[in-house]
Formats: structure tokens, C-alpha cells, sequence
């Protein structure tokens, strides 16, 4: 496949891997985060972190937008579906996360809940215009990726008055997490954050642009390398890591050129405003309560959002006490630290938000770092 | 959720909708947030919509990049241990 391929080809792979190994300095640590999940998942699968020597290792950051989400959000999704009646539509990808009282709106949807897996927003839109007599709530979650298309249906629910449709609207912000994961109270508990530089994320920056990073490289000193989501798009964004760590410069690089620029989609952005205005505060699974770092719906769509239509509360659900998904999102611990890691806590039967999805740091691991670490 | 792969723009329908081919599947996607989409162009899906254009150039770029490393490692390996690159 085009545009796919010739960004897997292993020769090449190993190619930079020769680079990296030569200009990484032997007695010098480098530690970078991939904040997407997406990353997370090639790093994994493809065995990119084998290939690295050994003073170069990578921290799985908070970028799964499933993994995040916290438990309480969950159940106010199951609320509306079981409670209020309502048909909920959601992403595929949060079915399966647990809840409280032992539920998951797969569960829920056992016990009669009409909870509908949705591909896009606009299925989600035009399910309740084919149902006019039943409420649609649309469970809208993930980064800057899946905001876009949220505010097109809303304003598409508006143009068309379309009373019988909302959104519970989790979107939540790149940005805040990154600099959350640098600057925040428990990184002084933890200690320093021992990360050098970061791989920006692909999807997130096509939209926002790599222009948002340029703070963080400034502020922070960190630099930062956005990065496409095939295994020698990483490589090499690693490389570029390690010569800017090397060199003593922070800043912005784009290995993503094809696809991301520095102003990002605007086109997207405006309707994003349009629609959302930043919330003061937003729980995150595994950072805790983040200020600024997500999203809600304006005063002006107010009808279309389900938190005001329903009057729904929000109550915070602790993970697991001996869950150290703080710790390993900020690169303090591993995921091999963690008591419960393989034992209590599995991907079937997740604990906290590593295990959730596939593309979180310690169901990665699970997967496919286990049998590695063993092979060895 | 955030697995998604470059797709080819095949047909552009009515209402900024459009079809794209993803690995022999054809799929409607909403080209609504990207300007002047037209067939044959490669673009970054996600839940449905087109976020992002590849620009074929810059691929071409990055590419090329790639190549460059390998011929300086290769020229490296020569000059340092004598040894044929693999
Ligand atoms: S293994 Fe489970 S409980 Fe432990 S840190 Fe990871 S997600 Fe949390």
C-alpha cells in the first residue's frame, strides 16, 4: 500500500538503527516519550524498542484516548443508557473498559441497554434522525482527532434543529497532557521526570498543527519530534531525538511533513472553536485532575449537550491504590514495577488505564514486551 | 482508536462527501474538513473523516532522507572496518 510500505521496509530499519546506535553517546541516558498511543502500539509491534541500543529507552506517554478516560465518565455513559433510557452511540474502543458496580457498557448493554457501536459521529447523527422518538446520546471521546468531527455534528444537529440528539463530550487536549506530565504536583513527589524529548504525536498535529509543541520546547527545554505512525517514522523521529539531545537543542522538528504542517488544519480548528470552549478542570485516568486540558459544549449549543440536558453530575472513581499508572506515564516506573502487572491486573480485567486498550503502555507490554523479556 | 492508514480518494459525491479506497476497500468518508479534495489524492482518515492531505513531495522527502542515512552508514562501514554493508 502506498504511503505504507516503504515506511516498514525492515533493511532500512535496521539502517537507522546503525545511526542511532553510532550517535547515541555510550555513556549517556536517553529516555523520550511517544505520547500517542498510536506510536505506542508500533513501538510494540514492530519490536522498535529492540532495536535500539541500550541507553536509548522509550516511556509510553498518555496518549490513548480510550486509556484515559476516567471510570466516572463511564458511568455516567451507562446512567443515560440505563437509567434515562436513551439509545447511547459510541466508539468501539470503549465498550469493554470497566465501570463501577462491575458494569462496562458491554455489560449494560446486557442488561437491556440500547448502546450502539458507532464508526463516525455522522452515524451517530443519523441514527436519531431515523429515530425520531427516541433520544441519541453521542459518547464523544478522544483527542483533537475525534473533536472535529463532534463540532460538525452539533452544528449539523443545530442547523437541522434536531431535538432529539446531544452529545456527552469528553474531548480532551495533547497540550495540557504534555505539560501536565512535566509540570505538575505529583511529578515533585515523583521526582524529576527523566525525559529528554518527546515524539509528537501524527494524527493529533495534523490538526493542531506543530505549532502548539513550540511552548513546550521553549519552556520546558525539551525537544520534540512529530512523528508519522510507521516504524521508520519513529526510528528516524528517534534519531533526530537523540542529535538534538546530543547537540544541546530543543526544538521543534517535523518528521511528518507529508501530512502535518506548522499551522495544522484550520479549516478543523475554527469549527472546533466554534463549538467548545475550554473547561477549567477534566479528570484523566492515570494524570488525575489535569486544569485546562479538555473541552466542553458552548452556551450556544447548550440543547445539544447531554450534560445540561440530563443534569448530570460527575463523580470521580480512584483506580486500584497499588496501580502506578502515575508513575509510568511520567517515565518514573515500568510497567514490570507494578504489583498487580500480569496478576491482578490483565487486559481482560483491567486495573488501571495502561491495561485498557492495546495501545496503552502496560497492555503493550503485555502483549508483546512479555515474551520478549522472557526470550531474552 | 487512533490506527488509521493513508487512503486514496476515488470518487468525490455530493454534499463534501466522498469514497476512498483503503487497501482494496471502498469506503464513504466526509471530506468536509479538508478544502478541494479530488480524486487520486492520498489523505489521512479518522473516524470517518478526512483530517489531513499527503503531500506526495514531501513523502518523496522523507524518503529520501532515509536513503541518505543509508548511504552515508554504508560509506561509514566501508571507510571505518574495510567491511561490506549489509
Ligand atoms: S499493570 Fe495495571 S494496575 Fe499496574 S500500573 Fe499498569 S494499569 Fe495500573
Amino acid at each position: 500500500m502506498k504511503f505504507v510500505d516503504e515506511f516498514r521496509d525492515g533493511r532500512l530499519a535496521q539502517t537507522i538503527a546503525r545511526a542511532i546506535a553510532a550517535e547515541a553517546t555510550p555513556d549517556r541516558r536517553y529516555a523520550f516519550m511517544e505520547f500517542c498511543g498510536g506510536h505506542t502500539h508500533a513501538i510494540s509491534r514492530y519490536g522498535v524498542a529492540d532495536l535500539l541500543p541500550p541507553q536509548v529507552r522509550m516511556i509510553h506517554g498518555p496518549g490513548c484516548p480510550v486509556c484515559v478516560l476516567p471510570i466516572g465518565r463511564i458511568d455516567q455513559a451507562i446512567h443515560l443508557a440505563l437509567q434515562r433510557g436513551v439509545i447511547l452511540c459510541t466508539y468501539g474502543d470503549t465498550l469493554r473498559v470497566p465501570a463501577s458496580d462491575g458494569l462496562s457498557l458491554l455489560k449494560a448493554k446486557a442488561r437491556g441497554a440500547d448502546i450502539r457501536m458507532v464508526y463516525s459521529a455522522a452515524d451517530a447523527l443519523a441514527l436519531a434522525q431515523a429515530e425520531p422518538q427516541r433520544e441519541v446520546v453521542f459518547f464523544a471521546i478522544g483527542f483533537e482527532t475525534t473533536t472535529p468531527p463532534t463540532a460538525l455534528v452539533l452544528q449539523q444537529a443545530r442547523r437541522l434543529d434536531l431535538r432529539n440528539f446531544s452529545v456527552l463530550c469528553c474531548h480532551v487536549l495533547t497540550p495540557s497532557a504534555i505539560g501536565n506530565i512535566l509540570e505538575s504536583p505529583e511529578v515533585r513527589e515523583l521526582g524529576t521526570v527523566p525525559i529528554d524529548g518527546f515524539v509528537g504525536p501524527a494524527h493529533v498535529s495534523t490538526v493542531i498543527g506543530s505549532r502548539p509543541y513550540e511552548h513546550f520546547a521553549e519552556e520546558y527545554r525539551k525537544p520534540v519530534v512529530i512523528a508519522g505512525f510507521e516504524p521508520l517514522d519513529v526510528m528516524q523521529a528517534i534519531l533526530m531525538l537523540v542529535r538534538q539531545v546530543n547537540d544541546g537543542r530543543c526544538e521543534v522538528e517535523n518528521e511528518f511533513s507529508r501530512a502535518v504542517c506548522r499551522d495544522g488544519n484550520l479549516k478543523a480548528q475554527q469549527r472546533v472553536s466554534e463549538v467548545f470552549e475550554l473547561r477549567k478542570s477534566f479528570e484523566w485516568r492515570g494524570l488525575g485532575v489535569v486544569p485546562y486540558s479538555a473541552l466542553r459544549i458552548r452556551e450556544a449549543y447548550a440543547e445539544w449537550d447531554a450534560e445540561r440536558r440530563y443534569v448530570l453530575d460527575y463523580r470521580g472513581v480512584p483506580d486500584h491504590k497499588a496501580c502506578e499508572c502515575g508513575a509510568i506515564l511520567r517515565g518514573v516506573k515500568k510497567p514490570t514495577d507494578c504489583k498487580l502487572f500480569a496478576t491482578v491486573c490483565t487486559p481482560e480485567n483491567p486495573m488501571g488505564s495502561c491495561m485498557v486498550s492495546s495501545e496503552g503502555g502496560c497492555a503493550a507490554h503485555y502483549t508483546y514486551g512479555r515474551h520478549r523479556e522472557r526470550a531474552a | 482508536m487512533c490506527l488509521a492508514i493513508p487512503a486514496r480518494v476515488v470518487e468525490v459525491l455530493a454534499e463534501d462527501q466522498g469514497i476512498v479506497d483503503l487497501g482494496g476497500i471502498r469506503k464513504q468518508i466526509s471530506l468536509e474538513l479538508i478544502d478541494g479534495a479530488a480524486v487520486g489524492d492520498y489523505v489521512i482518515v479518522h473516524v470517518g473523516y478526512a483530517l489531513s492531505r499527503l503531500d506526495p513531495a514531501e513523502a518523496e522527502r522523507t524518503l529520501a532522507l532515509f536513503a541518505a542515512a543509508e548511504a552515508a552508514m554504508n560509506e561509514g562501514a566501508a571507510d571505518g572496518a574495510g567491511g561490506t554493508a549489509a
